[in-house]
C-alpha cells in the first residue's frame, strides 16, 4: 500500500460508513461490546439490534460492535446516531428494550427517552 | 428534541477524549473504520515525511510522560533507545494491566487496538527497531483477540512487514501473553519473561534501552502512552502540551470504583482536581455515607484524605503527598473502610505477588504484613507501629524491583493520613470504622429488643439466647462476629457493634 492509497481507502471507508451503496445516510448502532459489555450481557442485544433492523427492512442502519463507552453500571450500552441528528445513548439495555428501539426509534422515529442516559445521570 | 446527549451528562463533560477517542466510536475489529477515522496517517507522516530525529522531537516536545505509572518522559526513553547503535533493537508495549480495580489498558486494546500497533510501528520507526512485541495478559481474551485481528489486518495492508508505504521501513509485532503475575509488568521482568524465563526482574542499569529484550537495545511504554502517540505524531506536539499542567500534558484515564455513584472509564485533562472527577463526574458517594479516602496508583499507591481533594492531578502533586497517578485505578472510599484493614488489603497482594528474588521484598514485606496482623487481632503496640513504619522505609531503599520499591506505599500513605486509625488499633484495641472483627463485639440493646427472635434464629452458632417477647442476649464466647444478626435486627436495630 502506498500513501495514496491509504487516503484513498480512508475516503472510502468513510464513504461506506456514511452513505450505502445506493446513497443513503446510513444511521449506525454502536453496541458496547468490551469484556465489560460482555458480561452485562451486550452480545444477545447486539443481536437483538441486527435482527429487528434486518427484519423492519432497514437496509440504512448499521448495528456493530464497538470498545467499551465507559459508563460501568449502566452497560449494556447502546448509542444510534442518525444522520444530522445528536447521538442518543441508550442504558441498561436488553434484547427486548432493543426491539423496542428499533421500531420505536428507527422506524417509528421517536426516541424513547425513559431508556437513555439523560433519564439516570 | 429533549433528550440529554451523552456528552451533557456529568459524567461526560468534564472528560477529554485522547487516549480513548476510538473506544466506543469504531468498530475495533475494522481496520477500515480506524483508517476512516485518520489511522495510520500518523504512521505515514512519521515514515514518509520526517526523520527519527524529527519524530523523537516531537515527542518530547508534546511532554507525553509514561501512563504506566512512573511517569518517565516518553521522548526521552526513545532517544536513549535511538541513540544506541546495534544489529537489532525492539519496542514493547506493557499490556500487562495488573492493579486491582484497573482496566484502562484493557479498554484501550478492545477498543482501539489499531492505534497501539501504529504507535508501535512509530516508535520503532524513531529508534530504530524493526520488531515489536505486546505483552498482554492471558486474562484478556478479547484484548487478545481484537489485537490479533488488527495485526493480520494492518498486515494484509502492508501496514506492517516488509516496506511499510514503500518507505523501506520494516516491522513486524508479535503478541506474547503473560500468565498473570504482577511483577511481570515491571519492565526487566517483563522482558524476562518474553525472553521464556521465569519473570523476575534484574537490576538496573543497564536500562532496557542500553541491553533490554534478547539484551538489545529496547523502548518499552504501556498501553496508554502508546495510545496517545499517533494523535500527538498526526497534530503535532502543540495540542498536546497545551492540555494539561506544566509538568503534566495531556490526559489521563482511570477507571474510576468503589464507593461510588457512578462506575466507569473517564478521561480527564491533567490538572483537573480530585474533588471534581469525584463529586462531578464520579456523582459522589452513595448510600448517605461521607468520603473517606481515594486510593490511586493500585498497591504501589497511597491513599489521599479529604484534605487533598483539591489538588490539581498530575504526576508531581501526587508524588509530592507521598502518593501517585499510578496506572489509572482510582478507587473511592467511603467512611465504613478502615485504613488499617485497606493497608493490609493491598500489602497482602504484594506478599502474594512478590516474587522472590530480593529479600527485602520477599522477607520484608512478610514482615510487615504479620505486624498488620498483629494490629488488626488487637494485638499490636505502639512499638508495632513504629516498627512497621522502619521496615517500610527499608524496604522501599533496598528492593530490586519497582514493586517491593513502592510495595511499603500503602502503609507509609494510611500512616501518614490515618495514623489515629492505627494509634486506636494498638491504643485503646479499637476499630474506628468497626471492620476488624477480633475489636468488635456484638451486643443487643434491651431496651430496642422487642423479643422477636429474629436474630437468635439467624444466628449459625446459637450464640443468642432469649424467649419469645423477652429481651435476647448475645454470649460473646460463642460469637463469631459474622453480622447475622444485624442484618435479621433490621426493623428495631436493636443489635449493634460495640
Amino acid at each position: 500500500m502506498t500513501r495514496e492509497e491509504l487516503t484513498a481507502a480512508r475516503d472510502a471507508a468513510v464513504q461506506t460508513m456514511t452513505n450505502t451503496p445506493q446513497g443513503k445516510p446510513i444511521t449506525r448502532v454502536v453496541v458496547g461490546l468490551a469484556t465489560c459489555g460482555i458480561a452485562a450481557g451486550a452480545t444477545p442485544v447486539l443481536a437483538a439490534f441486527q435482527e429487528a433492523i434486518a427484519a423492519a427492512g432497514l437496509d440504512s442502519v448499521k448495528a456493530l460492535q464497538t470498545g467499551c463507552i465507559g459508563m460501568c453500571q449502566f452497560e449494556p450500552l447502546a448509542e444510534i446516531t442518525v444522520p444530522g441528528q445528536e447521538k442518543v445513548t441508550y442504558v441498561n439495555m436488553t434484547p427486548d428494550k432493543a426491539r423496542e428501539v428499533v421500531q420505536k426509534h428507527l422506524v417509528g422515529g421517536s426516541v424513547i427517552e425513559e431508556y437513555t442516559v439523560g433519564a439516570v445521570a | 428534541m429533549a433528550v440529554k446527549p451523552l456528552v451533557e451528562t456529568d459524567f461526560y463533560r468534564m472528560q477529554t477524549r485522547l487516549a480513548l477517542r476510538n473506544c466506543g466510536v469504531i468498530d475495533p475489529e475494522s481496520i477500515d473504520e480506524y483508517i476512516a477515522r485518520d489511522g495510520y496517517q500518523a504512521l505515514a507522516r512519521a515514515l514518509l515525511d520526517l526523520q527519527p530525529a524529527d519524530v523523537i522531537q516531537i515527542m518530547k516536545d508534546s511532554g507525553l510522560r509514561g501512563r504506566g505509572g512512573g511517569g518517565f518522559p516518553a521522548g526521552l526513553k526513545w532517544s536513549f533507545t535511538a541513540a544506541n547503535a546495534a544489529d537489532q533493537k525492539y519496542v514493547v508495549c506493557n499490556a500487562d494491566e495488573g492493579d486491582p480495580g484497573a482496566f484502562m489498558d484493557r479498554s484501550v486494546l478492545e477498543g482501539d487496538p489499531h492505534a497501539i500497533v501504529e504507535a508501535m510501528a512509530i516508535c520503532g520507526y524513531a529508534t530504530g527497531a524493526t520488531e515489536g512485541y505486546v505483552y498482554v495478559r492471558a486474562e484478556y481474551p478479547i484484548a487478545v483477540k481484537r489485537l490479533e485481528i488488527a495485526i493480520a489486518a494492518a498486515k494484509e495492508l502492508g501496514l506492517l512487514g516488509k516496506n511499510i508505504l514503500g518507505s523501506g521501513f520494516d516491522f513486524e509485532l508479535f503478541i506474547r501473553l503473560g500468565a498473570g503475575a504482577f511483577v511481570c509488568g515491571e519492565e526487566t521482568a517483563l522482558m524476562t519473561s518474553i525472553e521464556g524465563n521465569r519473570g523476575e526482574p534484574r537490576p538496573r542499569p543497564p536500562y532496557p534501552a542500553v541491553k533490554g529484550l534478547f539484551a538489545k537495545p529496547t523502548t518499552e511504554n504501556n498501553v496508554e502512552t502508546f495510545a496517545n502517540v499517533p494523535q500527538i505524531i498526526l497534530h503535532g506536539a502543540e495540542p498536546f502540551a497545551a492540555m494539561g499542567t506544566e509538568k503534566s500534558k495531556g490526559s489521563k484515564v482511570f477507571a474510576l470504583g468503589g464507593n461510588i455513584t457512578n462506575t466507569g472509564l473517564v478521561e480527564i485533562p491533567m490538572g483537573t482536581t480530585l474533588r471534581e472527577v469525584i463529586e462531578v463526574i464520579g456523582g459522589g458517594i452513595p448510600g448517605g455515607h461521607k468520603f473517606k479516602a481515594v486510593q490511586t496508583g493500585g498497591p504501589s499507591g497511597g491513599c489521599i484524605p479529604a484534605e487533598h481533594l483539591d489538588i490539581a492531578i498530575d504526576y508531581d502533586n501526587l508524588s509530592a503527598i507521598g502518593c501517585m497517578i499510578g496506572s489509572g485505578g482510582m478507587i473511592v472510599m467511603d467512611d465504613s473502610k478502615c485504613m488499617v484493614d485497606i493497608a493490609r488489603f493491598f500489602l497482602d497482594f504484594t506478599v502474594d505477588e512478590s516474587c522472590g528474588k530480593c529479600s527485602p521484598c520477599r522477607i520484608g514485606t512478610k514482615r510487615m504484613l504479620e505486624i498488620l496482623d498483629k494490629i488488626i487481632a488487637g494485638e499490636g503496640t505502639l512499638a508495632d507501629v513504629d516498627k512497621l513504619e522502619e521496615l517500610a522505609y527499608h524496604i522501599k531503599e533496598n528492593s530490586l524491583c519497582g514493586l517491593g520499591q513502592t510495595a511499603p506505599n500503602p502503609v507509609l500513605a494510611t500512616l501518614r493520613f490515618f495514623r489515629d486509625e492505627y494509634i486506636a488499633h494498638v491504643t485503646e484495641h479499637r476499630c474506628p470504622a468497626g471492620v476488624c472483627k477480633s475489636m468488635l463485639t456484638y451486643k443487643i440493646d434491651p431496651d430496642k429488643c422487642i423479643g422477636c427472635t429474629l436474630c437468635a434464629r439467624a444466628c449459625p452458632v446459637n450464640a443468642i439466647s432469649g424467649k419469645v417477647k423477652e429481651v435476647h442476649v448475645i454470649d460473646p464466647l460463642k460469637c463469631i462476629k459474622c453480622g447475622a444478626c444485624e442484618t435479621a435486627c433490621k426493623k428495631v436495630h436493636a443489635v449493634y457493634k460495640g
